[in-house]
């Protein structure tokens, strides 16, 4: 390495972050590698999905007939909303309409409650009809080889997509008491923003499920 | 000519003193102190997992039961491993050194989020908690790997186990998450990105490393729990699973872990040789390319686990040309670390004997992995005390002489006092004659056929298992006289000064120990890290000399 004489030099600052902007990047850096590594989480699901559905075709292809198609992509929609309700809650944030955001947000979070409400309609009719995974699969009307796994990735990958829903509906419901108790302005809505985000990434999970399951 | 060098004094304030009492410790956000907190808890664990190596050994000193009985022996293997993968080696130099140095080194205050910092801490200590108490009161004796359909089916309580994995897993990415976002965010204004420190570059690949595969481990992890408490049966072939997907999840995360554990090593060795050959790197940009290759293409090796358990020849030799390109950019570094060292001003102390020792390990390690990467003599090596050997040569001894390099590097910055020198050189030594007295009879063993998981084994093995006992008691006696003199150089050792090693490292710009803000005036850092061709610049001289 050559000596350079004109290397400017680096002076660290005095305060943790420099200022508010260089705050928010950061915390929008971290929730970004955070949904990376949700995603990764998923991938692992997405992959044994993959593995099966090649060792398996058949049982795959046959598996979505024995879905309630209509209740999946009711569910969609719901989910779908609720997503825009909570972009429209940061721009009314943006816009400095504290109480139009929180009730937004109580709105999206209402939908979340839907969303697990009609999940659990569909969970009830598979384990009446004995559609359950792994040990417990005795469905008659579905029995050939694979059947069994489908079901099984079924429940897993939504069971654990509905545990992100329960994660996202608390956070939302923080983020509603916030703001409505006023604790975002115009300058200063990170948490909502970071939030957000965490809710749309729950919501595109479930748009790659909902085809792979319901639908293909 | 000669000058009165006035003997350093200790700062009255440092981060150690700022606050007082145990809640100011356990409650603080400061990066320093949750660097020596895991610090402290790193060396718990290791020393039980130490303990339960020489367990092993001991077991393995003659034919037939020696001490214990062939489940405990199963379940003390497993306990090593475990605790020495998940709670040693792989938190091991990111989350006590990084944690202490990487917000210095780049000239911040702290890390980007210093509450998630502590609770990484507190994660990983309840995972490692409940990891630990499982395996003790569980006896869980399916290995470090938890291969179904074993772990599935064996008697032994495996779920706790895999939960305290789980939660350590969580810790793990926290820490990845806030570091990345650190050297993004708080470099100080000025720091480009080829202007950051060596050891910097290393921890950030291996925090997107951390980032990207735990979580597939950790749902892996979660399937398998799933499949022991409702037997979901994704791995059961009796309900059409495929064991194999398993080893195919599994792999993608463990063998990335193997560079979580290697490249912050290789960080800690070249922040090492430059600062005792008093020379810039060769090449600082093979360094930080290297770095980033292999952490990239360490993500596409992990097949080369399963030559054995039914692949596709083309899927096991393009996983045997990836994992030998890892060998290429391994190269590299040692080429550089080398032609670094030539004609360089060497400074024979203590961490530079461990330099040494890991470059002989790697090499020697990397080049045996080279071996295992070829398919057809794999066949021959996979599962016997080859590939034992082979990789804790590469893992663990690699990986144990850059923690030890770094520990005894940067002892006098985080505690202001140095270490008896000679002292120190001597047991560096002693260490790296026991870990090649462990290790390189196992190599033996293993290309003669002996399996590793046995508790027994035939007469004629005994020589080469008695010399490897020999070698892990050298070993233990080592760790033990290190555990006494650092711990006696915390009160007694002479007080370092400011940068005892004369290193142009950025991070010796601050008092040792530093300040609780790091920096009491903003500090100017006028040269590249690493630099050491500008005596103008020269900022303090070394006190340890």
């Amino acid at each position: 390495m050559r000596p350079e004489a004109s290397l400017p030099p680096v002076v660290p600052q005095a305060g943790h972050f420099g200022d508010e902007a260089s705050r928010q990047d950061a915390a929008h850096l971290g929730m970004w590698i955070f949904i990376a590594s949700e995603v990764m989480l998923f991938t692992a699901l997405f992959t044994a999905y993959a593995f099966y559905r090649y060792a398996y075709p058949d049982a795959f292809h046959q598996g979505r007939l024995h879905m309630e198609v209509g209740l999946g992509t009711l569910n969609t929609y719901v989910l779908v909303t609720s997503s825009i309700l909570v972009a429209l809650a940061i721009s009314a944030v943006r816009a400095g309409r504290d109480l139009r955001a929180g009730g937004l947000l109580l709105g999206a979070l209402a939908l979340g409650v839907v969303f697990l409400f009609i999940k659990g309609a569909e969970y009830t009719q598979h384990a009446h009809d004995g559609a359950l995974p792994g040990a417990w699969y005795d469905f008659e009307a579905f029995s050939m080889p694979g059947a069994s796994l489908f079901f099984t990735l079924y429940w897993v990958m939504t069971g654990v997509h509905a545990v992100h829903v329960l994660v996202g509906m608390g956070v939302l419901s923080t983020l509603a008491v916030r703001a409505l108790s006023g604790h975002f302005s115009v300058a200063y809505h990170t948490p909502l923003e970071l939030g957000g985000m965490y809710w749309h990434l729950v919501d595109i999970v479930w748009l790659f499920l909902w085809p792979l399951l319901y639908l293909a | 000519m000669s000058f009165e060098v006035a003997e350093p004094a200790m700062p009255r304030e440092h981060y150690l003193n700022a606050r007082r009492g145990a809640w100011s410790w356990l409650t603080t956000h400061d990066h320093k102190r949750i660097g020596v907190m895991f610090l402290v808890a790193l060396l718990c664990t290791f020393l039980l997992g130490g303990m339960f190596a020489l367990a092993l050994r001991l077991e393995l000193l003659t034919p037939g039961e020696t001490v214990m009985g062939r489940l405990a022996y199963n379940r003390a293997f497993t306990l090593h491993g475990v605790i020495m993968v998940w709670l040693f080696l792989i938190p091991s130099i990111p989350t006590t050194f990084g944690n202490f140095l990487l917000p210095l080194m780049i000239g911040a205050r702290d890390v980007a989020f210093p509450r998630l910092n502590l609770a990484s801490f507190y994660l990983f200590v309840v995972g490692a908690v409940m990891t630990v108490w499982a395996i003790l009161e569980g006896g869980v004796d399916t290995g470090w790997t938890f291969y179904t359909p074993y772990s599935t089916a064996t008697g032994t309580d495996v779920l706790p186990v895999l939960m305290g994995v789980f939660v350590v897993g969580f810790s793990t990415i926290l820490s990845g998450l806030n570091f990345i976002t650190t050297v993004h965010t708080m470099r100080a204004p000025g720091m480009g990105w080829m202007r950051l420190p060596l050891f910097v570059w290393a921890i950030y690949g291996t925090s997107i490393i951390q980032v990207l595969a735990t979580p597939v481990l950790g749902m892996v992890l979660l399937l398998v729990a799933l499949e022991r408490v409702v037997g979901v049966g994704l791995f059961d072939p009796a309900r059409g699973g495929d064991p194999l997907l398993y080893q195919h999840l599994f792999w993608f995360y463990s063998h990335p872990a193997v560079y979580i554990m290697i490249l912050p090593g290789m960080g800690v060795i070249s922040e090492a040789v430059s600062a005792f050959c008093r020379k810039n790197p060769i090449s600082y940009r093979v360094l930080v390319w290297s770095t980033v290759g292999i952490a990239f293409v360490g993500f596409l090796t992990w097949g080369h686990h399963m030559f054995v358990s039914g692949q596709s020849v083309l899927g096991a030799g393009t996983f045997s040309i990836l994992s030998m390109l890892v060998a290429i950019f391994t190269a590299l570094k040692i080429f550089t670390w080398t032609s670094t060292m030539y004609r360089g001003s060497i400074w024979m102390c203590t961490p530079f004997t461990y330099v040494l020792g890991f470059i002989f390990l790697l090499f020697f390690g990397g080049m045996s992995g080279v071996a295992v990467a070829v398919t057809s003599a794999d066949l021959h090596w996979h599962d016997t005390y080859f590939v034992v050997a082979h990789f804790h040569f590469i893992m663990v001894g690699a990986s144990l002489m850059a923690f030890l390099a770094g520990l005894h590097y940067w002892f006098p910055k985080m505690f202001g006092r140095c270490y008896p020198e000679g002292l120190g050189v001597g047991t560096a030594v002693l260490i790296i004659f026991g870990f090649i007295t462990t290790f390189l009879p196992q190599f033996l063993l293993g290309n003669m056929g002996m399996p590793r998981r046995y508790a027994d084994y035939p007469e004629h093995f005994q020589p080469l298992h008695v010399a490897s006992t020999a070698g892990a008691s050298l070993l233990g006696f080592g760790f033990l006289i290190i555990a006494a003199y650092l711990g006696w150089s915390l009160r007694h050792g002479r007080v370092a000064g400011r940068n005892p090693w004369g290193s142009r490292g950025y991070e010796w710009h601050s008092d040792s120990p530093p300040p609780e803000a790091n920096f009491h005036e903003p500090p100017v850092f006028p040269y590249r890290p690493h630099d050491y061709s500008r005596p103008d610049l020269q900022p303090e001289v070394g006190h340890a000399a």
